[in-house]
């Protein structure tokens, strides 16, 4: 079966669920990987230990940044070359606006949010997140061609395949696909992005105010953590929207979550119900956070996380 | 100005999640639905256009009967009016032919919805549209400012956020906070009840995936409890109970 796995990197880098999306790929059959815009052949090479044979890269400059109609384009163009049957990508903030058209353009099934790989004993079913994590589908996808963005964190990366071959691959674009103008980009640089990470620390209002945020910052930097917060912590500005985690806003599946400060409201909860390990600290012994959690701690967020940081440090070193 | 908005009509963001007649069929039993809240910030964001701008503002539900009371709330919140698409909204391609197929022929300056549903969570409808209907697409959207016929739109991308600038007609997955949400006041609930809802049926039955049954996450185990004066006890179970760190 031969498959297309569209690559995005950040800061020059394959992003973790890129690599993630390859490694299932390799599990249904050959993979050529797809990247856009200016990459190191060296950096594009390293997807073939995930399990790509073969990376195409498409250099057009005018790609480095997610424009969603030429990105839509060139996966398009790229399944039509390789013949790919399967199109796998990471569901993420750019793949959902990109997907969706070349599943039209190539009258594609489209399945989002896949945690399984596909069973084909009778057709191509997946099994897919739905209702924001608390529950599943089983589809199947009745087309020839299929796209599947697979839920972050919910494969395994494989690291023992073998070396992939980078060929470039050109497309022509034309101009009115870029009529789209990026004219600012702002950017937390050099941070775990909150939907890509292992581990993630959230506050929430127990923490007070933003100037209180040193003990939540601490605590992930000593863990290799993201930072994340409720919604009225975003909602009143003291951390940015893009941190916020829950039902309308990021939904997080890491292996563990820290909720710091945090009530564990329902649409809070929808956002975080996918993580593997869940620890709760909150003064209020009865806040309904526990009730979803693994492990909990009942005390003052500015006591236990000092403490907690310092023996988390001492058990790391 | 010429708005489309498309809703959702889906269980309400605290409903118990449950299923019936074998796993195969979501169980609606005493649920609440509601406008799909990413859909809700996109009404209200066409109610404030609208405002600047004047024009129309036309809802559009792909649904059974049991969608025109959230549709009538949509009219109640502030759009003129409303059609709907008599048909189970089967799977994402599925919506998102019945959209261009109702899109093409309105001549709107704008196709507003939320960034996904919150039953299904794809996410992917606003790009099948625009694909379908040869128009520039755009999600999430997280800002949006008209001025005559280009836009300025604010996206959110992973880690932060850009803006671009566009030109109309273009198709827009919405989140907040691009407006506020709108509760109806008494004026529009009133005045929801005469404004038009024009049912029609799907011209395109094509599906592209089927759902063979659903199941629920398994049942989370007890929390265990730490004292917080005795952290080391966490660090001991996250490190060799859990194995996370």
């Amino acid at each position: 079966m031969s498959v297309l796995v569209f690559i995005e990197t950040e800061e020059g880098k394959i992003k973790k669920s890129s690599r993630e999306a390859i490694s299932y790929g390799a599990a249904l059959g050959e993979v050529t990987a797809l990247a856009l815009g200016t990459v190191g052949t060296e950096e594009l090479n390293t997807a073939g230990a995930n399990g790509a044979t073969k990376v195409l890269h498409v250099s057009d400059e005018r790609l480095n940044a997610g424009l969603i109609q030429p990105y839509a384009e060139v996966l398009a163009s790229a399944a039509n070359h390789t013949g790919a049957e399967i199109i796998v990508t990471a569901k993420s903030s750019l793949a959902d606006a990109v997907v969706g058209r070349v599943a039209a353009k190539l009258g594609a099934s489209l399945v989002s949010n896949v945690v399984s790989l596909p069973d084909t004993s009778n057709g191509f079913q997946v099994k897919r997140s739905i209702y924001t994590g608390k529950a599943f589908a089983n589809v199947s996808l009745t087309t020839d061609k299929k796209v599947l963005a697979i839920k972050k964190n919910a494969v395994e990366i494989k690291q023992d395949g073998g070396n992939a071959g980078v060929e470039a691959f050109d497309v022509n674009l034309e101009d009115n696909l870029f009529g789209a103008k990026i004219t600012s980009t702002e950017k937390a640089e050099g941070d775990i992005l909150l939907p890509e990470a292992d581990i993630v620390v959230s506050g929430g209002r127990g923490l007070k105010g933003p100037e209180n945020w040193g003990v939540i910052e601490d605590l992930a930097k000593t863990l290799g953590a993201a930072t994340g917060c409720s919604k009225p912590v975003s909602d009143m500005d003291w951390r940015p929207h893009h941190e916020h985690v829950g039902q309308t806003g990021v939904k997080v599946s890491p292996t563990l979550y820290i909720a710091v400060g945090i009530s564990g409201a329902i649409q809070h909860l929808a956002g975080v119900n996918s993580s593997k390990y869940i620890v709760v600290i909150n003064k209020d012994e009865e806040a309904p956070f526990f009730k979803a959690a693994d492990y909990g701690i009942v005390g003052d967020a500015f006591e236990v996380l000092p403490k907690l940081n310092e023996a988390l440090k001492k058990a790391l070193a | 100005m010429n708005i489309l908005v498309c809703i959702t009509h889906v269980p309400d963001t605290t409903s118990r999640i449950a299923f019936t007649n074998n796993d195969t069929e979501f169980d609606k039993n005493g649920v609440q639905f509601i406008i799909g809240p990413y859909d809700d910030y996109a009404l209200a964001r066409a109610v404030e256009l609208k405002e600047q701008n004047g024009g129309k503002i036309t809802v559009l539900n792909v649904g059974e009967a049991d969608s025109d009371p959230t549709i009538r709330k949509a009219l109640a919140i502030g759009a003129d009016e409303a059609i709907r698409v008599n048909a189970f909204p089967s799977d994402s391609f599925f919506v998102a032919n019945q959209i261009a197929a109702i899109a093409k022929d309105g001549n709107y300056d704008l196709i507003l919805m939320g960034r996904e549903s919150i039953d299904f969570n794809g996410g992917m409808v606003h790009g099948m549209v625009g694909e379908l209907l040869g128009l520039p697409s755009f999600s999430p959207v997280m800002q949006l400012e008209i001025e005559g016929t280009s836009a300025k739109i604010t996206r959110e991308i992973e880690g932060g956020k850009e803006k671009l600038e566009v030109t109309l007609p273009f198709v827009a997955g919405c989140q907040e906070p691009i407006a506020e949400w709108k509760i109806p006041n008494m004026r529009g609930i009133m005045s929801a009840r005469s404004k038009p809802l024009n049912v029609v049926e799907p011209t395109d039955t094509t599906t592209h995936s089927e759902i063979s049954s659903y199941e629920l996450p398994p049942a989370k185990g007890a929390v265990k409890m730490v004292d917080a004066d005795n952290v080391e006890e966490l660090v001991d179970l996250l490190k060799n109970e859990a194995k996370v760190i």
